[in-house]
């Protein structure tokens, strides 16, 4: 018969072992990944790369026209969902708090979160590109800002809930009328954590290929028309990877390579940021 | 039971009753708050006394299951009124809370944003109010020059005297402190209630203390609450060294809460 200490420190030690195996199991994946896109990306990353077009096969070529249209569509997508996104996290968290608009919104916004973005892309497509007859950078860029909304929904409304409720008490106790509260003090107060949740969104649209698929599709050639079929790294990458020709998949890689250290330095910015905040608080 | 005869009445109590949701939290309280006098609440945990200092500037509104019946007379009128101009009651009876709540912004701006609802000053006249708080506050010595930096780097002690230059600030005539000290060290304790004591000849000052001795200390008036009722009230010598009733009695002398 085991003492209860004796048993305690074995599950102590067991739960720690499983947990470290489990860790070990998640990193080493993790590390495979980043290693094989390192080896087969940093080799094709020439300055080509940024300088010349996605060539045809068999010819040299770089991925600037991919680059620019990613960027391009990623930016107007932020740009279209931020403010969206955070007006209704703000109306969720400092408004909804009587009534049924806000949960149903709030349960609506957390599907829209888990929707795969595949399904985005096809709405987007039914709704825009088939009506207005071709694939464009401005169909894209509204597919993004679909998967935009619901995440800077859903950190706006987290990061304003982390709020404490003395503080608006305390401007409440000055006078301040609802509005001034909320734009002064607790959207402030939360900013930090709100710019980071923009990011988290930007990193994960700058990856999306699904719903360009369907919308922006892809454009061999320079164009800086967004009504127009429009370049875009994943889809590019997509294209590249698939295809038989050898310095195409040696671009694919590139291009893997560059949206990973984008979102890596995205999310580390995010988390540098979140960290400021959470200290100064 | 009820209030001893104090001069000039600032504010006056009449049968509150208070609920949270079906919860009867307050139970017929009746009490005269004493003008440019300090008045104490004290009881143990839940007896409702930062309840009752809640209900004097509607803090209580912000939540939609609260709701206070009965009769509270600021200036003649009655503050629980739903004709009340809530705003206007906030910009006469101002408050400070337990934790220090700087907002986000710079010590100036801090100070400005209470005034700045009220009144449309001059860069000028602004400057001379955010001073004159900050002196009222005793607090000027230390950030007159740093007003730019934000609120959010004083010390735990400084912030909460930020606060209450910026409830002053507004020129309420009431100042409600809800243990203002208790999340503070000794030092800034004392810096606080000193200030407290040269507060009250300009505001009537109501306090919710959880320490006896800091009511004992710095207070003109004592109500010692439990459970809701209002069982004591009196000028503070008399609650502490001859207290009418045995409840009283046991609290403050620790055999009880």
């Amino acid at each position: 018969m085991l003492t209860l200490y004796t048993r305690r420190r074995i599950i102590n030690v067991t739960g720690l072992l499983v947990s470290m195996l489990a860790m070990a199991f998640g990193l080493f994946w993790l590390c495979w990944i980043l290693f094989t896109l390192l080896s087969h990306g940093l080799t094709a990353l020439t300055p080509a790369v940024f300088s010349q077009m996605t060539p045809p096969p068999g010819s040299a070529g770089g991925l600037l026209n991919a680059i620019a249209g990613t960027l391009m569509m990623s930016l107007l997508g932020t740009l279209i969902g931020t403010p969206i996104g955070i007006l209704a996290g703000t109306y969720l968290a400092e408004f909804g708090q009587r009534g049924w608009l806000a949960p149903v919104t709030r349960f609506i916004n957390d599907i829209l979160l888990s929707a795969p973005s595949i399904v985005i892309g096809l709405f987007v497509y039914e709704v825009y590109v088939i009506r207005v007859g071709h694939f464009s950078g401005w169909a894209g860029a509204l597919a993004l800002a679909i998967i935009v909304i619901p995440i800077v929904i859903r950190t706006t409304e987290n990061m304003l809930r982390l709020i404490p409720n003395t503080l608006r008490e305390a401007a409440s106790a000055l006078g301040a009328p609802q509005w001034k509260i909320v734009s002064f003090v607790t959207l402030r107060a939360a900013r930090a954590g709100i710019i980071t949740g923009v990011m988290l969104a930007i990193a994960r649209i700058s990856g999306e290929t699904a719903p360009l698929l369907f919308t922006a599709l892809n454009n061999q050639f320079w164009s800086a028309d967004m009504n127009s079929p429009l370049a875009n790294l994943p889809v590019v990458i997509f294209q590249f990877a698939m295809s038989p020709y050898e310095d195409w998949q040696h671009l694919a890689w590139a291009g893997a390579l560059l949206i990973t250290i984008s979102v890596l330095t995205l999310n580390i910015l995010a988390r540098i940021l979140f960290r400021q905040s959470a200290t100064t608080h | 039971m009820n209030a001893e005869t104090v001069n000039t009445p600032k504010v006056t109590v009449r049968d509150l009753n208070f609920f949270y949701g079906n919860y009867r939290a307050l139970k017929d309280i009746n009490l005269d708050i004493a003008e440019k006098m300090v008045t104490a609440f004290i009881g143990p945990s839940g007896c409702g006394k930062s309840t009752l200092l809640r209900t004097f500037n509607r803090m209580y509104q912000l939540y939609p299951k609260q709701k206070a019946t009965g009769q509270i007379m600021l200036d003649g009128s009655n503050v629980l009124d739903p004709k009340q101009d809530l705003n206007m009651l906030r910009a006469k009876v101002g408050m400070v809370f337990q934790k220090p709540t700087p907002f986000p912004m710079s010590i100036y701006d801090n100070i400005a944003f209470g005034v700045k609802l009220y009144e449309n000053l001059s860069r000028n006249e602004m400057d001379d109010r955010v001073e004159w708080a900050l002196k009222k506050a005793a607090l000027w010595g230390e950030v007159s020059d740093k007003l730019k930096q934000s609120g959010t780097s004083l010390s735990g002690g400084q912030q909460q005297r930020l606060c209450i230059a910026r409830a002053i600030a507004v020129k309420p005539q009431v100042l409600l402190l809800d243990e203002p000290t208790s999340a503070l060290d000794p030092i800034s304790t004392a810096h606080i209630e000193k200030l407290i004591d040269e507060l009250k000849k300009d505001f009537t000052i109501v306090i919710v203390t959880h320490n006896m001795q800091q009511a004992a200390r710095i207070s003109d008036f004592t109500a010692y609450m439990y459970l809701g009722d209002l069982i004591e009230f009196g000028d503070t010598s008399t609650v502490f060294t001859n207290p009418k009733r045995k409840e009283t009695e046991d609290y403050i002398t620790g055999r009880f809460g």
